[in-house]
């Protein structure tokens, strides 16, 4: 039994070719699992009692909102381990990742927008949930801007990791102190906790849509890190090599 | 120890030297606190509830403000490359600049913010609750601030960045400094809020000089 080694890909050259490789499968998969699950959404899953049709922007806004915490957490695990280990690969990756999180925050932070505005009369409210996404975007644009601000790659890569570290420390307090400003300040008037018995098609397809998510999020952040490679490595002879051989 | 005694002369020193500094943190903070009635009217009422928060976000902005001073004069010099190969732990070093740094530009704050609360129509119950809450808050925003500031040192953009990089981080601060005076105006008391500040500055006492002393090492690799 021969056992792979997983060493090899940590460095850059290799993987950027191993990128290259997973980056269709994991676009076509999106594309199907996005088709499929907005069939479902739209066609399949049946019209909610109280909300009408308009409820069907949750088949995008629940992944989004979900894939945009996943994702800072798994950035700031890259970014944590190429702060200890050194490797450069880990940085790369958290690099590549953050604008990805930060387009998924965006999305959910509209789509509840669209929602909020039929739902509750409002495009706004300072919900708990709301203003801690909010946050939650502000802390994404921090990391991408401390990191495009340094132009040394390893200053700005280690620099990125400690801030966000910091991060992932505060979400907590951040999330709970929001939750409990927003009790105090106003009453219960808008309760976002659906009623707890959801159709079954509607979390199959909300599922769907979550994992089309995933297979989106990690096509376009291998795309993006086989960039961060070439863009960094581009003094190196196997990039030179690799440009020559494309012409 | 020794060390943070030496620092804390050190930087006391330098601070009564530019006074000019400190006096700026603490107009900035004025003029920005008598801009809000200027800008949304002077009804008592309205006035009255804004004036917690407007004094805690004006304090927030101008210890943010102020930061970009904590290291710049002495990454300018060479010190702070002093200050790091020195076999002291750097995160006393930092700790005691923190400290510095409040006493120079955010302690004149605490203290003047009761007299803007009286402009603001607050009783006197509200504005020992609003001092005690930002002497409790703003060492805070300090240590956080620290962070911040070692990770934008020699930035282009640092103090634009910064601010980028920490307001996030204050949130919960300003949540709880403000809640505590609101908490006290509608009756509920202000210790729960007031506790919460403590245990955020505990927090962050002992952690942040350690991050920001890792930050430092970063910037001036």
């Amino acid at each position: 039994m021969s056992t792979i080694n997983w060493y090899k890909y940590a460095s850059p050259a290799s993987f950027y070719g191993l990128a290259g490789k997973m980056i269709p499968g994991f676009a076509a998969l999106s594309g199907i699992l996005f088709i499929v699950g907005l069939y479902i959404g739209f066609f399949v899953a049946p019209t909610d009692a109280q909300q009408g049709e308009a409820y069907r922007i949750i088949f995008i806004h629940v992944p989004a909102a979900w894939m945009s915490m996943f994702i800072y957490v798994i950035m700031a695990i890259y970014a944590g381990i190429g702060l200890a280990f050194n490797t450069r690969l880990s940085s790369m990756m958290a690099q590549a990742l953050a604008p990805t999180g930060a387009l998924f925050c965006s999305i959910a932070l509209f789509t509840g927008a669209f929602w909020g505005k039929p739902m509750w009369g409002a495009w706004w409210v300072w919900d708990a949930r709301l203003t801690s996404q909010l946050i939650l975007f502000f802390l994404y644009i921090g990391f991408i801007s401390l990191q495009a601000a340094i132009d040394d790659p390893k200053r700005s890569d280690r620099a990125g990791a400690l801030i966000a570290l910091v991060g992932v420390v505060n979400v907590p307090i951040i999330y709970f102190s929001v939750k409990w400003w927003n009790t105090l300040h106003q009453g219960a008037s808008i309760n976002l906790t659906r009623a707890p018995s959801m159709a079954h098609t509607m979390l199959a397809g909300m599922l769907i849509m979550a994992l089309a998510c995933w297979m989106y999020a990690i096509a376009v952040t291998l795309y993006r890190v086989r960039l961060v490679i070439l863009e960094r490595e581009r003094h190196s002879t196997w990039v030179a090599q690799l440009l020559k051989d494309m012409k | 120890m020794t060390i943070v005694m030496w620092v804390l002369k050190r930087d006391l020193l330098l601070a009564m030297r530019r006074k000019s500094d400190v006096l700026t943190t603490l107009f900035f903070f004025v003029i920005m606190v008598s801009l809000f009635p200027l800008g949304v009217g002077p009804e008592p009422q309205l006035l009255k509830a804004m004036g917690p928060g407007v004094l805690w976000v004006a304090a927030l902005l101008a210890s943010m403000l102020s930061l970009g001073r904590l290291f710049a004069a002495d990454h300018g010099d060479g010190t702070l490359e002093q200050m790091l190969l020195c076999p002291e732990s750097l995160a006393l070093i930092v700790l005691a600049k923190t400290a510095v740094h409040w006493i120079a530009s955010e302690l004149p704050l605490v203290l003047m913010a009761p007299l803007l609360g009286l402009q603001f129509g607050l009783s006197g119950d509200a504005l020992w609750v609003l001092a005690l809450s930002l002497l409790l808050g703003t060492p805070v925003l300090s240590l956080v601030g620290a962070i911040g500031a070692s990770l934008t040192l020699g930035l282009r953009g640092g103090g634009v960045l910064v601010s980028l990089l920490v307001l996030p981080l204050y949130i919960p601060v300003l949540i709880f400094g403000a809640g505590a005076v609101d908490a006290n105006a509608s009756g509920l008391g202000a210790g729960g809020h007031l506790s919460l500040l403590g245990a955020l500055l505990v927090l962050a006492l002992l952690a942040t000089p350690k991050a920001a002393a890792a930050a430092l090492r970063i910037s001036l690799e």
